[in-house]
């Protein structure tokens, strides 16, 4: 993956940055210029909280190419505490073991290494809440 | 607004076509949609393609098909809304005819799937979803619809067993499609031993992989009954869009766009789903055509996979859908798939269906619903026989 | 005053037994475990990496500094021998990833084993000169052992990281003294997928000479003896060196034991002793002493004496304690599995 795309994506993916309508109230991940609520256009910076509940996931086996090492690994969307909803995978944990309602945490992990040579994209990744 | 109708249908075997190019096969779509409809001109062309630019590093189909047409200096241009692409097509093709800018229009719908082998198939489709927040995290959109399923099955109770009733009431009815890519019967033990792609989803509950096109002629009333063309009229047309990535939705057990987009061509018809005789839907997964049902208000939420269960779906049953063989046994080749629901709608209410699988009950209205990515765009329509 | 402020580490959940490598290569399972006093290693999955143990490790230093604002941390190193660039910082992603950027200063620090107490050895100098508010200072490994090779029974993975400052202290430095010679027992030259080490020339002439040699040294500039300490934390290769050279220094099994996890966590190389000492802050009181001794192989090693505040009853169970992401909710697996998680199996570019 080319460095800008990556880069620009960094305080999202490396600090859970998000966008609260300043009028309505609602945080937006990632950042927008408009909220898709109400339509205000201004907003203030929200770090995410790191922990919430699966809504739905599923046990990818068949993986696109940059992932074919992890197979199978498990994908999900889960609920943060303030409502936000955000898709990750699930990592550290038995696939066969996921249930929708499990409790996660948000850790920060390498999400992509492009082979030997490209620039190396890290992220979010869930892990289920143990302490 | 003048009335529009649909004069001509060509349709390409969906499949592995490996002598065939991009080209090839929209122009064998298009000679077979224009000979069909027995005009001798086109006014403009619309086609329907996700990505030429990815599959084969081809753009600028407008002019390339065009040409290839042997229509010289026609205004062509492709349009994209991802799988719904060709339905798309169709859309703008309809608006051009009913608003007097042109009279005779084709809209087709072409996509070369397999020039580029499985990973790069997959990373094209993919350039469907959020690519930074879905894509990104090892998303596929198998693994999208099973996140959709999952919470259907959660919220529902829908079960294995409703997801495998669709293939194999799919499978039945591409059974007797010459055009169809797998036309054969399966069962459901085939679905269930099938490999596991994305939980609880399984190879069987894909469409594949699939080189095709499809075409049809879009005229007025007028031409038509001078053609001496049966009158397939257009009356209903419905475009909606949803937030692009699953996690952005408040509910993913509904398809929000395919349910704004009938609404608005119900209302430009007239009509309401208790109108509608049969239709064409989106089963890029046999989930979709579940939560579709559901969406379009044919089913009430969560019962869709119960009335398939039931038969109720099949072609003898209350309300047939997917005669043609849907997308898991005709085949999905990504931007014609619209164009090719089109297809069948018109031969059903032609009564030109072929082999077993015409509907005995002479269907007057019938419907097409085509849908991009996880449901982030959807084209409705409505069409009618005189 | 200067000293720490925040701590944390931050263990991978997979871990591998001795038998299970040994059972590959031919080797004699217990002799190894005995020998070495090692039974398992932590094993990163492939979405670990120094960078992403450095930031987890962070984050539970923050969360026992308090309210500090990363945008007052001036500056952070990591040392470690598996940076996942040759070139291109990892500091650079960690303070991106806590919000230090822009106004810091960053290097990767390398020095075999000894890079993260390098870290911190620079960080209480430019928090001590007044130079910035605080300093973050991070040890993490994600280490390789060759195949068959007696390192890789004890490579393992985990990072501890430090914010040092002036107020606020969980523990005051009260020494460091650092003591070092060229002495190459241990390298890895440039390309080559797997350090060299040798054999038992890493013993005597290396791990025990300069951490015995900074041990005496700073106690004799404290003007201490072992008795004065409360625990000692020296760096652990295996099981068996700590314990060793504690004996030889004159500590007690009862002083080493909170700060020895090498019998199950393996060696993490540059978090080695920053791991250990977090364990010992983990259970510690006010007033006691600790002795840290780091080694890193080349050779040297870096000491320091601390002293626990009353701070430490408010903030050690503001994060997660690193005894309990050690023992608890671990999961192990087979060789195929660490081989393929260590990228040992040889594929197309």
């Amino acid at each position: 993956m080319f460095p800008s795309r990556i880069w620009r994506e960094a305080k999202h993916r490396y600090r859970l940055e998000a966008g609260k309508c300043k009028k309505c109230g609602k945080v937006v991940f990632p950042y927008r210029l408009i909220c898709p609520e109400c339509g205000h256009r201004e907003f203030e910076k929200v770090i995410l909280p790191d922990t919430g509940k699966l809504v739905t996931f599923s046990v990818i086996r068949v993986a696109p190419s940059q992932f074919t090492d992890e197979a199978p690994y498990a994908i999900g969307i889960a609920e943060l505490t303030n409502g936000v909803k955000l898709l990750a995978q699930i990592a550290d944990c038995d696939v066969d073991q996921i249930k929708v309602g499990m409790e996660i945490r948000i850790e920060f992990r390498r999400v992509q290494t492009d082979s030997h040579h490209g620039v190396l994209s890290y992220g979010y990744k869930f892990v289920p809440k143990w302490y | 607004m003048r009335d529009v109708a649909v004069v001509g249908v060509g349709i390409t075997k969906f499949g592995e076509v490996w002598d065939n190019s991009l080209r090839d096969i929209y122009v064998e779509a298009a000679l077979a949609a224009i000979d069909d409809a027995g005009v001798d001109h086109l006014d403009s062309m619309t086609v329907g393609c996700m990505t030429g630019g990815l599959f084969v590093g081809q753009e600028h189909l407008g002019s390339l098909l065009a040409d290839y047409l042997g229509q010289k200096n026609l205004a062509a241009s492709r349009v994209e809304t991802a799988c719904a692409s060709g339905g798309l097509a169709f859309r703008n093709a309809f608006i051009e005819v009913a608003s007097g800018m042109s009279d005779i229009v084709m809209a087709g719908g072409v996509e070369k799937m397999t020039d580029i082998g499985g990973d790069g198939a997959t990373y094209a489709l993919a350039a469907a979803a959020d690519q930074e927040y879905e894509v990104f995290h090892g998303a596929t959109f198998p693994g999208l619809y099973a996140l959709m399923a999952v919470a259907h099955m959660e919220k529902y109770g829908t079960t294995r067993d409703m997801l495998s009733a669709v293939a194999v009431k799919n499978h039945n009815n591409g059974s007797m499609n010459p055009f169809a890519q797998y036309p054969f019967k399966i069962t459901k033990e085939t679905v269930e031993n099938s490999v596991m792609v994305a939980s609880p989803l399984r190879i069987m509950d894909c469409s594949p992989i699939t080189d095709g096109a499809a075409a049809v002629i879009l005229t007025t009333v007028d031409i038509a009954k001078k053609l001496g063309k049966p009158i397939i009229k257009v009356i209903g047309s419905g475009h909606a869009t949803d937030m692009i990535a699953l996690h952005s939705r408040d509910d993913i057990t509904t398809l929000q766009a395919t349910s704004v987009a009938a609404e608005k061509a119900f209302k430009m018809a007239g009509k309401t789903i208790k109108d509608i005789d049969f239709a064409e839907v989106h089963d890029c997964f046999t989930i979709a055509e579940i939560i579709v049902t559901e969406s379009l208000g044919l089913f009430a939420p969560g019962k869709g996979g119960e009335a398939v269960l039931k038969g109720e779906t099949s072609l003898e049953g209350a309300f047939p859908i997917n005669t043609s063989g849907g997308l898991k046994s005709k085949g999905h080749p990504v931007g014609a798939t619209g164009a090719a629901q089109i297809v069948e709608v018109v031969k059903q209410l032609r009564g030109e269906a072929e082999n077993g699988r015409q509907l005995k009950n002479n269907p007057k209205v019938g419907m097409a619903q085509n849908m991009g990515g996880s449901g982030g765009s959807t084209l409705v329509h409505i069409l009618e026989v005189d | 005053m200067v000293g720490i402020v925040g701590y944390g580490a931050h263990i991978p959940r997979h871990r591998i037994k001795v038998e299970e490598i040994a059972k590959v290569w031919g080797a004699d399972a217990p002799s190894y475990k005995k020998g070495l006093m090692l039974r398992e290693k932590s094993v990163p999955t492939p979405d670990c990496d120094t960078i992403t143990l450095s930031v987890e490790a962070t984050k539970n230093a923050l969360k026992r500094a308090g309210n500090i604002d990363p945008a007052d941390i001036g500056a952070i190193y990591i040392g470690s021998e598996s940076h996942p660039y040759a070139v291109k910082p990892s500091g650079t992603v960690v303070a991106e990833a806590i919000g230090a950027v822009p106004h810091i200063h960053c290097a990767d620090y390398e020095f075999a084993c000894k890079a993260g107490s390098e870290a911190m050895f620079v960080t209480l100098g430019l928090v001590k000169a007044g130079e910035m508010k605080y300093a973050l200072a991070i040890g993490g490994d994600t280490s390789q052992g060759a195949p068959g090779d007696a390192l890789e029974y004890s490579a393992s993975a985990g990072a501890a990281a430090y914010i040092m400052g002036t107020e606020n202290l969980i523990a005051e430095s009260l020494y460091t003294h650092s003591f070092m010679t060229d002495t190459p027992d241990f390298w890895r030259r440039e390309y080559q997928f797997y350090p060299q080490h040798g054999g038992r020339f890493t013993g005597e002439p290396a791990y025990f000479k300069h951490s015995m040699g900074a041990a005496n040294a700073i106690m004799e500039k404290a003007g201490m003896k072992p008795q004065d300490f409360n625990y000692v934390v020296f760096h652990q290769p295996n099981g068996k060196f700590p314990q060793r050279v504690g004996k030889m220094l004159g500590f007690t099994k009862e002083q080493i034991e909170p700060g020895w996890l090498s019998p199950t966590l393996g060696n993490t190389y540059s978090g080695a002793s920053p791991i250990g000492l977090t364990s010992t802050l983990d259970i510690s009181k006010p007033g006691d002493l600790i002795l840290m001794v780091s080694y890193g192989s080349g050779s040297g090693s870096d000491a320091f004496i601390w002293k626990v505040t009353e701070r430490i009853d408010e903030v050690r169970d503001k994060a997660v304690r690193t005894r309990k992401l050690l023992d608890e909710n671990i999961t192990y697996v087979d060789y195929g599995t660490y081989a393929k998680f260590r990228h040992k199996i040889r594929k197309n570019d």
